[in-house]
């Protein structure tokens, strides 16, 4: 019962955090390089067009003659063509870093979340880690590449009008020019407005998505509640506060085109007033009077660019901290050096080194404290015989699934250890230990694919016969055979298309063919059907033979055919025993069993009898 | 329901609003030629000396207001022309962009909320089988992109239509050899980005195919990560993820690699373009043919055309999404919603629940045969038999989840199909198997059917269905959220905020479809004795898999294929030879051997 709290991000630009993100583009370095090159070339030959203008207006237009315009049309031609040359370069080298950013992004990820313990995902959502992986990352590698491209284009075509205009008439240009600093500024503070207006536009967004969502989940019961009037006006007020939000987003942006384009029309009106007066009294020539006209119509688009691109950046930088978070996530639970030089980690094995486990294992003063504080076990000891299956029973809470954990290495002891063949598990390494653990959980998890892929997920190398020994072995054969494509049946997504005594059986089947020295099974506790709930115990009873098995159980007949029943109290083992030693011991067993367990006995698996 | 349709009913309210958007788009488009014609005035005649073009009102315009001269010693009052008209149409624009985001939000939210209505007022069947997923992405993705297109697309196919009504004129006035050459290049812009878009589509889908393959491995991978951790499958894992990642990041390369092209040839194009009016300009400017004033008109004219027709290409190869989304949206709207007859009636409901020879049929199949018995009110009718026999479809013909085929079902004496629906709904406190809860607080969640319950109210409810102590051992007690952000409840806790919540209704019906599963039997039977004083006389029908649990009912019925094959309390019933009486005897048999198991035991140590 963790409720998720994300941490803080700060608003300002950060540097520091965006240097460390381009070292993750490290590889792009030259990909970089060559937008930075290309987009200072793209800017100064936007610029130099009215430069072309000017000069057809003072050579050709103005003296009256034409001759030697063949070599201008040439030279305007050659910058269109290699213009059009450099946008093609600059959107190709921008895409492959794009993609390339955010593919590096993800597959560290990916790789540090199969690192990371199972702490971490009991204590994440994994919604927040689907964004960081989806759209946050793709966001990152849209940024840096088009980012660099904007700005370099930006910040190179603002010096390059800047400087053209310079040359041209210094004087003439300062006039003009002084348009830009209100502009910029201007620029900047609307950009600001809208930024803060769309993410309350997309935060609105999701409440949207998160009520339809609901609404349509809980259908059934607004429909025994007679609920839907109070529910749609609970929608009507979202989507109202959505149209309001997204009105006021629209209305900023557009007041903003305009009053760009004002600003530009009073440079323009400079550009006439005082160039003009330059032309009568023959001080400015007419071509740089054109020349300096096309550059206010211009000059507002690097400007508005540049205001865009810091605040995406801005907007970005949350997703860039959310991300190298995750990702920088020390992981809790990791071998030694020493360990992974001998047996390999959880990505390279060294399986030569590996040795089967003979299925005895003990605890030795284990003492787990969770992260939070709350100490669950206190010198717990056990020792369990290769072969032995035991059965946890205890309350929630109790300190059964941390037993269980702590087995799996999911969770590593607090103090104490762990022996496996009297070695420490600590020293066997991850994969090794797991190499050795068949785990069914009470939701059976399957993936996408083929019920044949999901069994062989068992034992990646079984061939297709091993796979149908495991499914017979477990009695799933016949539900299988009577899926339309058989082994080669689609399971959906998460399984969804089995039932959940199918997806159980099929669990089973991956679990025996893995052959694991170690069986742990987190018991269903609601019923199934009465034939999927037969079929579950024969496969229980053929998973346990000849393994050393833990169960969580919540079923009689489980509990009984068990070899040890442990009852789990406060983190310690109250009673360990068969069950005729424990019923006749009349203890916690006796009562739990009088009270709870004698009563799934009249329950209805016997109508299959009837 | 047809696209058009849908839009159509959708725009009702906005289409005023549109339609000034759409005027406003006009002004502002025709009005944004203004500007460069002032200039070339200013730098021709003003500046220059070419004498005043144009039509002979404005000729006479300007003659009047002093002439030429007039302007050449004020150039401030052209400039201030111009910034004038810029303002104006900047004023049509700013409206424009108002008025289209007032009516396509509007229009956005109309749709939301109609749909979302729609979908709640479905028939229960409808919510049995429906796709969350599916509809959620329909009443989100495919409204976003109605909207889209009202607020931005068409508006901006409008300016491109006006833009070009508006330049055409004003160009091949000027000079009809020159406008048609500076044109030239538009047609086929606009041609290669209807046809470079509509070729693209398939990447498009491509990529959000694999985008979407690429999210169900991340999800898949993440919500087993105990499955992948205990099988040691990490490099397999990452190896999967890292296939889908990779293919995906080619697919958008190969697609940022198509957009390459598109924009560098149509920039090539549109480029190439203003360089052919650039030097065809020149030499009939040297020709005396025009004017420098006409030339940089032409420059700046084409130059803002451009970049609409190009976009305009663009979305009318996307307009088949539009379409697409529109169907989509119109597929849920056609699908009937729960209605009464006009005659529905709302009578007092006392409990009084009668059935007679009542029979219903489902997707071809007999699923209640002739089944009568009566309830009179405060009776606890116990429904046994096996899975699919039909105990959960009485329970929900009575809360008119559905409707009978035959026979008749009297509450009250009042015939059930007569009284409206939400009624009938409002006196039956139905606990589902499987109970949503909502992500409000607890507290909320409990009060859903009756939210001005008092806490005492909420408390006592509370306590009868056993859930108050675990209520209060949260943080923040009843105010505790319920959700991702909040708790997560059991299986066993959710049922019994379920249970509390129907009883906060007071309702004089009472249905608990399996509804203690999740709960053990020692707090089954704790609110089972609470329920017997708390329930307020209410008829009472409980389906269950605990004999035990149904033992003590008034009457018991025994169904089996859809028919009533036994009923009567528990003693008649064991008297009969029949399957209730098996069904006990057998776990009786079971108990007393195990008593005897004990028993043996005893003895032995």
């Amino acid at each position: 019962m963790h409720a998720f709290e994300e941490k803080d991000y700060s608003k300002k630009i950060d540097l520091g955090l965006w240097r460390k993100l381009l070292g993750y583009a490290k590889a792009y370095r030259r990909h970089l390089l060559g937008i930075s090159l290309v987009m200072v070339l793209v800017a100064v030959i936007d610029a130099s067009f009215p430069v072309m203008t000017r000069y057809a207006v003072d050579e050709f237009i103005v003296p009256g003659n034409a001759a030697g315009i063949g070599l201008f049309a040439a030279g305007y031609a050659a910058l269109v063509v290699m213009q059009g040359f450099l946008i093609w370069v600059f959107i190709t080298l921008a895409g492959a870093v794009e993609t390339g950013v955010c593919y590096d992004l993800r597959r560290r990820g990916y790789r540090r979340l199969q690192e990371l313990s199972l702490h971490y995902y009991d204590t994440t959502p994994t919604g927040w880690i689907m964004t960081r992986m989806t759209s946050d990352s793709e966001r990152l590698g849209e940024t840096i590449s088009w980012g660099i491209v904007d700005i370099m284009w930006g910040l190179t075509s603002m010096t390059a009008f800047g400087v053209f205009m310079l040359v041209m008439d210094w004087r003439l240009a300062l006039i003009v020019l002084s348009v830009v600093p209100p502009l910029a500024i201007l620029s900047y503070v609307f950009q600001q407005k809208i930024l803060k207006n769309q993410r309350i536009v997309r935060r609105t967004n999701s409440r949207i998505t998160g009520a339809l969502n609901e609404g349509i989940m809980g259908a059934k019961t607004t429909k025994t509640l007679v609920r839907e009037d109070a529910n749609l006006a609970e929608f009507q007020e979202i989507t109202g506060d959505m149209r309001r939000y997204s009105i006021r987003t629209a209305v900023i942006q557009s007041l903003y085109v305009p009053i760009v384009l004002t600003l530009g029309s009073v440079g323009t009106g400079l550009a006439l007033v005082f160039g003009g007066q330059g032309v009568l009294s023959g001080a400015v020539s007419f071509g740089v009077l054109v020349a300096f006209v096309s550059y206010t119509v211009q000059f507002f688009d690097p400007v508005r660019e540049m205001a865009r691109v810091l605040t995406e950046f801005q907007s970005a930088q949350a997703a860039a901290e959310r991300v190298m978070d995750m990702i920088e996530t020390e992981a809790e639970i990791v071998d030694d050096p020493d360990v992974v030089a001998r047996f390999g980690d959880v990505f390279d094995p060294k399986r030569e080194n590996w040795t089967r486990a003979s299925g005895e294992v003990s605890f030795r003063d284990v003492t787990f404290t969770y992260t939070g504080g709350e100490e669950v076990l206190q010198n717990f000891n056990l020792r369990v015989d290769a072969g032995q299956s035991i059965a946890l029973v205890g309350e929630t809470g109790s300190g059964k699934s941390t037993i269980v954990n702590l087995l799996c290495r999911f969770y590593e002891p607090s103090s104490g250890q762990i022996l496996v063949d009297g070695v420490d598990y600590r020293d066997r390494g991850l994969l090794q230990h797991y190499s050795n653990l068949g785990y069914v959980l009470q939701q059976p998890h399957l993936f996408s694919g083929s019920v044949r892929e999901n069994i062989r997920y068992g034992r990646l190398d079984a061939s297709d016969t091993e796979v149908e020994e495991a499914a017979a072995l477990v009695g799933a054969t016949t539900f299988i055979r009577r899926l339309e494509k058989g082994f080669e049946s689609e399971v959906g997504e998460g399984g969804s298309l089995l039932s959940v005594g199918e997806k159980q059986l099929v669990s089973f089947a991956r679990a025996i063919l893995a052959d694991p020295v170690f069986f742990v099974f987190d018991e269903a506790t609601s019923s199934i059907d009465t034939e999927a709930e037969r079929l579950i115990q024969n496969a229980i009873r053929k998973i346990l033979q000849g393994r050393t098995s833990f169960i969580i159980a919540h079923r009689l007949s489980t509990i009984r055919e068990a070899d040890r029943i442990l009852v789990i109290a406060d983190g310690e083992i109250a009673e360990d025993g068969s069950h005729e030693t424990l019923i006749a011991h009349r203890g916690m067993y006796y009562n739990l069993y009088m009270n709870q367990f004698a009563a799934q006995e009249e329950s209805l698996p016997v109508w299959s009898e009837t | 329901m047809r696209a058009s349709r849908v839009l159509f009913d959708a725009l009702r309210g906005s289409r005023v609003v549109y339609l000034a958007a759409i005027i406003c788009v006009g002004l502002a488009a025709l009005l944004s030629y203004a500007a460069p014609l002032m200039v070339r005035f200013a730098i021709d005649s003003v500046i220059g000396n070419e004498p005043v073009a144009g039509p002979t009102i404005i000729v006479d315009t300007i003659e009047r207001i002093g002439g030429v001269e007039n302007f050449r010693t004020n150039l401030w009052s052209v400039v201030l022309a111009i910034v004038t008209v810029t303002v104006v149409s900047g004023v049509f624009s700013f409206l424009q962009g108002r008025f289209a985001a007032g009516a396509s939000e509007s229009l956005a939210e109309r749709l939301r909320n109609r749909l979302y209505d729609h979908m709640q007022n479905l028939s229960y069947d409808y919510h049995v089988h429906a796709s969350t997923g599916d509809l959620v992405q329909r009443s989100t993705s495919d409204v976003e992109t109605v909207r889209r297109f009202m607020a931005i697309q068409f508006v901006e196919v409008g300016r491109a239509l006006f833009m070009v009504a508006a330049a055409l004129p004003i160009l091949f006035s000027v000079n009809a050899r020159f406008a048609l050459v500076s044109v030239g290049a538009i047609p086929v812009v606009f041609v290669f980005s209807l046809v470079f878009f509509r070729r693209i589509q398939r990447t498009f889908q491509m990529v959000d195919e694999s985008d979407g393959r690429l999210s169900t491995v991340l999800q898949e991978g993440l919500t087993g990560v105990r499955v992948v951790r205990a099988f040691g499958r990490q490099r397999f894992e990452a190896d999967r993820f890292d296939e889908c990642s990779r293919l995906y990041r080619d697919l958008v390369y190969k697609l940022i690699r198509q957009m390459a092209a598109y924009w560098s040839i149509s920039d090539l194009l549109c480029l190439a373009q203003i360089g052919v009016i650039v030097v065809y300009g020149t030499t009939l400017a040297v020709a005396g043919q025009i004017t420098i004033g006409t030339l940089l008109l032409f420059v700046t004219a084409v130059t803002m055309l451009l970049f609409p027709i190009r976009q305009m290409g663009r979305i009318l190869a996307d307009m088949g999404r539009m379409s697409v989304a529109l169907k989509r949206i119109g597929e849920i709207l056609a699908v009937d919603v729960e209605q009464d007859d006009d005659t529905a009636v709302e009578p007092a409901i006392r409990g009084h629940v009668v059935f007679d020879n009542v029979s219903f049929a489902y997707a071809g199949r007999e699923v209640l045969r002739d089944v009568s018995f009566e309830a009179p009110p405060g009776m606890t009718v116990a429904l046994l038999g096996p899975t699919g026999s039909g105990k959960t479809t009485l329970v929900q013909l009575l809360s008119r989840l559905y409707d009978y085929d035959r026979g008749s079902i009297r509450v009250d004496g009042i015939e059930l199909r007569t009284i409206r629906k939400r009624w009938m709904r409002r006196h039956v406190g139905f606990v589902l198997q499987e109970p949503f809860l909502f992500a409000k607080t607890i507290r909320e969640n409990i009060s859903l059917a009756r939210s001005k319950s008092s806490e005492t109210d909420v408390y006592r409810v509370a306590e009868t269905a056993a859930v108050h102590d675990v209520i209060e051992s949260f943080d923040r007690g009843y105010e505790t959220p319920v959700g991702e952000r909040g708790v997560t409840l059991s299986g066993g806790q959710k049922q019994r905020v379920a249970i509390a919540r129907a009883l906060l209704m007071k309702p004089p019906i009472l249905i608990f479809d399996d509804s203690l599963s999740a709960v053990d039997t020692e707090t089954d039977a704790r609110i089972r004795k609470a329920l017997s004083t708390a329930r307020h006389g209410a008829t009472t029908f409980i389906i269950s898999h605990r004999l035990t649990t149904l033992a003590q009912a008034d009457l018991i019925l025994v169904l089996d294929e859809g028919r009533i094959v036994q009923s009567g309390t528990h003693e008649t019933l064991l008297a009969e030879t029949g399957m209730y009486s098996r069904l006990w005897n057998m776990q009786r048999k079971r108990h007393d051997e195990f008593e005897q198991e004990l028993l043996a035991q005893g003895e032995r140590t």
